[in-house]
């Protein structure tokens, strides 16, 4: 079996347009949420959302490459292009080495309601252009990115609602695991406009604290009234321990292990045995003790119900050893598909800066968080072990746990 | 619209949404291969077509067309003959 690290990453956020701004966003414990106006005026109940600018990516990209990608798919090439030269891999390397891609991503709403608007109109299929079929499918952004890249290994998306970018590395681990692969592009894409997110506002999931943005993702907090949407787009690049040495590689961490699970329950209702047996499968295959993990980076979205289960399954598994816990969230909102694999860089930063980001808005637990060790503030810490949790829709569950490499 | 008007319009779509380059524009320059324009990119022409000069193309009718002079008559043939409708 091979060992597997990561050489390289790569994040446009909410909270930053490259590693150096959202290193200074994390420790600063600076909030990337605003009021969108237009999704008032669309009817939903919340405006509140993360933000990100839209690339111009005139100068980068031409033509057929840029109609094809929709909105975080753009997101998504500039996080890769960062965490490509970060991992210090050029188009050579890449023409002579069968590299992968597998990448979150569970939905492309805008470019699907803006294709159909057109030909409801014209009442023409035609007039939708030739990018609208590559923007509208679900594997959008593996399509484009292995198409832009000339990628040749394992190429395919993986849609599991909000763990989509932690079980697009926990695959990615596995097929270079077993040697199927020695390096993958990772990562999970989320768009953030009001077109894709107003099936989501229905369930009344999102907080309607719009007095103030940057205090209304309050994971963890006794008076969370629920999750903030957001996005962008987080890549993580997957390479054998071997391949990595061979080239020379900075390496960032070892993916030691992935734990997963499925709640077999209520479609969108939250347990804590499925997580509790996420951790665990996480633990065993990582061959380290519950003692060993210094920092949780939980999934914590700041739902009433979503955060409490967590709480109690952290509590379950650590509760004798109490590691250090934040939800990054708290800063970004819920990044949703992108989120499992931003937390892994977010954490990652935290691990070569050698610090906790704050759980912001932290002010009262609850009776569940108040049992774990959350961190209000920055805190200078040495991490070796880091865990983060994503949990998705349908129960389905996703643990991974980084070291750094020793 | 004046002839010379269409085939200016023309040359502005392909330079400014299809970013082709201007020293490769010439009426007798093959669409298809001097101007790089792919099968995909018929697609795209269409859609152009039928926002700047407002009358929707037929395919067969676009498979006639080879070069940008054939290009510049048949706009201009479907605009005469919306005209004359």
């Amino acid at each position: 079996m091979n060992r597997v690290v990561i050489t390289g990453i790569g994040i446009y956020s909410c909270i930053g347009k490259n590693l150096d701004e959202v290193r200074e966003s994390l420790f600063k414990g600076k909030s990337g949420i605003i009021i969108d106006p237009v999704r008032k005026e669309y009817g939903y109940r919340s405006g509140l959302t993360g933000f990100v600018d839209k690339p111009n990516l005139k100068n980068a990209l031409d033509r057929r490459a840029r109609i094809m990608l929709p909105e975080q798919g753009e997101y998504a090439y500039l996080s890769t292009v960062e965490a490509l030269g970060n991992a210090g891999i050029d188009a050579d390397f890449i023409n002579d080495n069968e590299i992968g891609i597998l990448y979150g991503n569970d939905s492309s709403g805008k470019a699907v309601i803006e294709a159909n608007d057109v030909i409801r109109q014209k009442k023409d299929t035609m007039l939708v252009g030739s990018g609208a079929v590559f923007q509208t499918m679900n594997s959008t952004v593996t399509m484009n990115l292995a198409t832009i890249f000339k990628l040749r290994g394992i190429n395919f998306t993986i849609s599991a609602a909000c763990a989509s970018g932690s079980h697009s590395i926990g695959l990615g681990y596995h097929f270079i695991k077993t040697g199927l692969q020695d390096c993958i592009v990772c990562g999970g894409a989320q768009e953030i406009n009001h077109l894709a997110m107003g099936a989501f506002d229905a369930l009344s999931a999102f907080s309607i604290n719009e007095f103030d943005p940057t205090k209304a993702s309050r994971p963890f907090d006794r008076d969370r009234d629920g999750l903030i949407p957001s996005g962008g787009a987080a890549t993580v690049i997957l390479e054998s321990l071997e391949s990595a040495k061979k080239r020379g590689a900075t390496i960032l961490g070892e993916v030691l292990g992935y734990g997963f699970s499925s709640n077999g329950g209520h479609i969108s209702n939250p347990t804590v045995d499925g997580p509790t047996r996420s951790l665990y499968r996480a633990l065993k295959d990582s061959g380290v003790m519950s003692s060993e993990i210094d920092y949780i980076n939980a999934h914590a979205t700041s739902t009433p119900i979503g955060d409490s289960s967590e709480a109690k399954a952290i509590h379950e598994v650590f509760g004798m050893h109490k590691p250090l816990v934040s939800s990054t969230k708290s800063m970004t909102g819920h990044e949703c598909w992108m989120a499992g694999a931003s937390e892994i860089v977010y954490s990652l930063l935290m691990m070569q800066n050698s610090f906790v980001a704050p759980n912001i808005n932290f002010e009262n637990p609850d009776e569940d968080s108040a049992k774990l060790n959350i961190a209000k503030k920055t805190i200078a810490k040495n991490i070796n072990v880091f865990l983060s949790n994503s949990f998705g829709f349908g129960g389905t569950n996703s643990s991974l746990i980084i070291r750094k490499l020793v | 619209m004046e002839k010379n008007e269409i085939i200016e319009r023309i040359h502005s779509i392909l330079i400014e949404e299809f970013e082709v380059e201007q020293d490769k524009i010439s009426p007798d320059a093959n669409l298809k291969e001097t101007l790089g324009v792919d099968s995909l990119d018929y697609i795209d022409l269409v859609v152009v077509i039928e926002s700047n000069f407002a009358f929707k193309v037929k395919p067969d009718e676009f498979a006639q067309i080879v070069t940008l002079h054939d290009f510049y008559e048949y706009v201009i043939s479907k605009i005469n003959s919306k005209k004359l409708n």
